[in-house]
């Protein structure tokens, strides 16, 4: 089973609905016996930073992340989400929730695209993922090619620490599109808007999460 | 680098998909639920629906049409028509639209943009203007003027001053459709297009005129588009879209071609 966080996000429903079309459990929930409990945890986003810790802070659901990191339940981010697991963002002087090493930065106004053309913020629509070469193959993107497009809306990148990028995008200057490591993951793009690779991306997860419960790993420590 | 878009765009009429030629004679051509579900395998980027239905009883039919696509596709589509209120916005969105469309409704009251823009985002709120082309006049001097209830009332307000003002009240895209275009399968206006993407700093969707690939590719490339909108191209099995797609991407625009 896998627990979608509940805070209010915007794009909480279409993760859930995304998951049913996929057959895989899940559960839309703000409760921390349930998330502790749940074999991967899908943390969503859309919207502003401040508010959204608002709203984690005021369900305790900062503290109930944290347990999870320590019960090694995997965890995957998307869009504001992939944002909320790093230490800062420059949105509002936002603190975050310090689950990952990196910050997030707004994209500047005067960005242009390859083509000359400029680059307005948000950054929004199709863009490609290019899958860097040098970090060993994550199993998130299993069977997803690396020029694959995914469906991003977001004003504010995220900046993790090196070791972490997994996958890059460009828009005005390149940045991470993915980033993670051991079950920790975030990804700035909309998994359960962007077609097949999309749906993909969120199989992988829900299988890495049963691996992983399989393996009792969940019950270390 | 962020991809051209190909929207298909679907007009429901009592629960029934249909497309209109000039805003006239519509013509029932299919469940929309089904073909959604068949653009987005074949690789649509986006879909939008416009209810043209007026009937409170056949809004619950569309609102039903709407639930039914969310659970079938996987990429983001949007809603127009009948959007009168941040209500009507929040049940659409709530039944797994992305975007709402306003139209005529953003005329009357431009208020709604930026009330929908505070409540959901900018990022959901997409502005549609009919725009017809009349000769330049000191309250139309750039020619292009805005005209709602699908065509029939002209309004005295000029595309360009309007469609910035819908960015300044916060809508995230703005939807220009030709009305001299539409139907013509002549292609897009490119001039109204290109003109109103360098007016405003926010994404353009092209609309009207459509007949093959090429028009497309040109709108996106000459007319400044960020997408193309499609209907009977599509509709009436003329093309694909991986042939609009394979077109515009050897002729060097960026589109999406792995789904």
């Amino acid at each position: 089973m896998l627990g979608i966080v509940d805070y209010k996000a915007g794009n909480q429903t279409s993760v859930r609905r995304a998951l049913d079309h996929l057959g895989i459990p899940c559960v839309i929930t703000y409760k921390a016996d349930d998330l502790r409990s749940c074999s991967g945890i899908i943390f969503p986003g859309v919207g502003a930073a401040g508010q959204a810790m608002k709203i984690l802070h005021a369900r305790g659901l900062d503290q109930v992340m944290h347990n999870c990191v320590e019960q090694k339940i995997p965890i995957l981010g998307i869009c504001l989400g992939c944002q909320i697991l790093l230490e800062y963002s420059e949105e509002n002087d936002t603190p975050l929730l310090r689950i990952m090493k990196g910050s997030c930065k707004r994209f500047a106004d005067t960005l242009h695209q390859e083509d000359g053309s400029p680059a307005p913020v948000p950054h929004m629509g199709w863009n490609t993922i290019s899958i860097k070469s040098s970090a060993p193959p994550s199993p998130l993107l299993q069977d997803i090619p690396s020029n694959a497009s995914f469906y991003f809306v977001h004003s504010y990148y995220v900046e993790p620490a090196p070791e972490f990028v997994i996958a890059t995008t460009r828009y005005g200057h390149e940045f991470c599109s993915v980033y993670g490591k051991n079950g920790l993951w975030g990804v700035q793009f909309h998994p359960e808007k962007s077609g097949r690779p999309g749906l993909q991306l969120l199989k992988n997860f829900a299988r890495f999460c049963q691996d992983r419960q399989g393996k009792g790993i969940s019950d270390a420590e | 680098m962020l991809n051209k878009r190909i929207i298909v765009c679907l007009d429901v009429r009592n629960g029934i998909l249909t497309k209109g030629i000039k805003f006239r004679g519509n013509q029932d051509i299919g469940d929309p639920v089904e073909s959604a579900r068949r653009y987005y395998e074949e690789g649509a980027d986006e879909i939008v629906f416009y209810d043209i239905t007026a009937s409170a009883e056949a809004r619950g039919i569309f609102l039903d049409v709407v639930e039914r696509v969310a659970a079938e596709i996987f990429i983001p589509f949007s809603v127009g028509g009948g959007i009168a209120s941040v209500s009507d916005m929040h049940q659409v969105l709530a039944a797994g639209a992305e975007k709402i469309s306003l139209n005529s409704a953003a005329v009357k009251t431009p208020e709604l943009i930026r009330e929908g823009a505070r409540e959901f985002g900018s990022q959901a709120v997409v502005v549609g203007m009919d725009v017809l082309n009349v000769p330049p006049s000191k309250k139309i001097p750039s020619g292009y003027e805005i005209v709602i209830h699908g065509g029939r009332l002209r309004c005295d307000l000029d595309a360009i001053a309007w469609a910035k003002e819908c960015r300044d009240l916060g809508a995230g895209e703005l939807c220009i459709n030709s009305i001299d275009a539409d139907g013509t399968k002549d292609g897009y206006s490119l001039d109204l297009t290109r003109t109103i993407a360098d007016a405003v700093d926010i994404p353009v969707i092209a609309s009207g005129g459509a007949g093959k690939p090429k028009h497309l590719l040109d709108v996106c490339t000459e007319g400044h588009a960020s997408a193309a909108l499609i209907a009977s191209i599509v509709h009436y099995g003329q093309y694909t879209i991986r042939e609009c797609k394979t077109y515009m991407a050897e002729h060097g625009a960026p589109v999406r071609l792995l789904w």
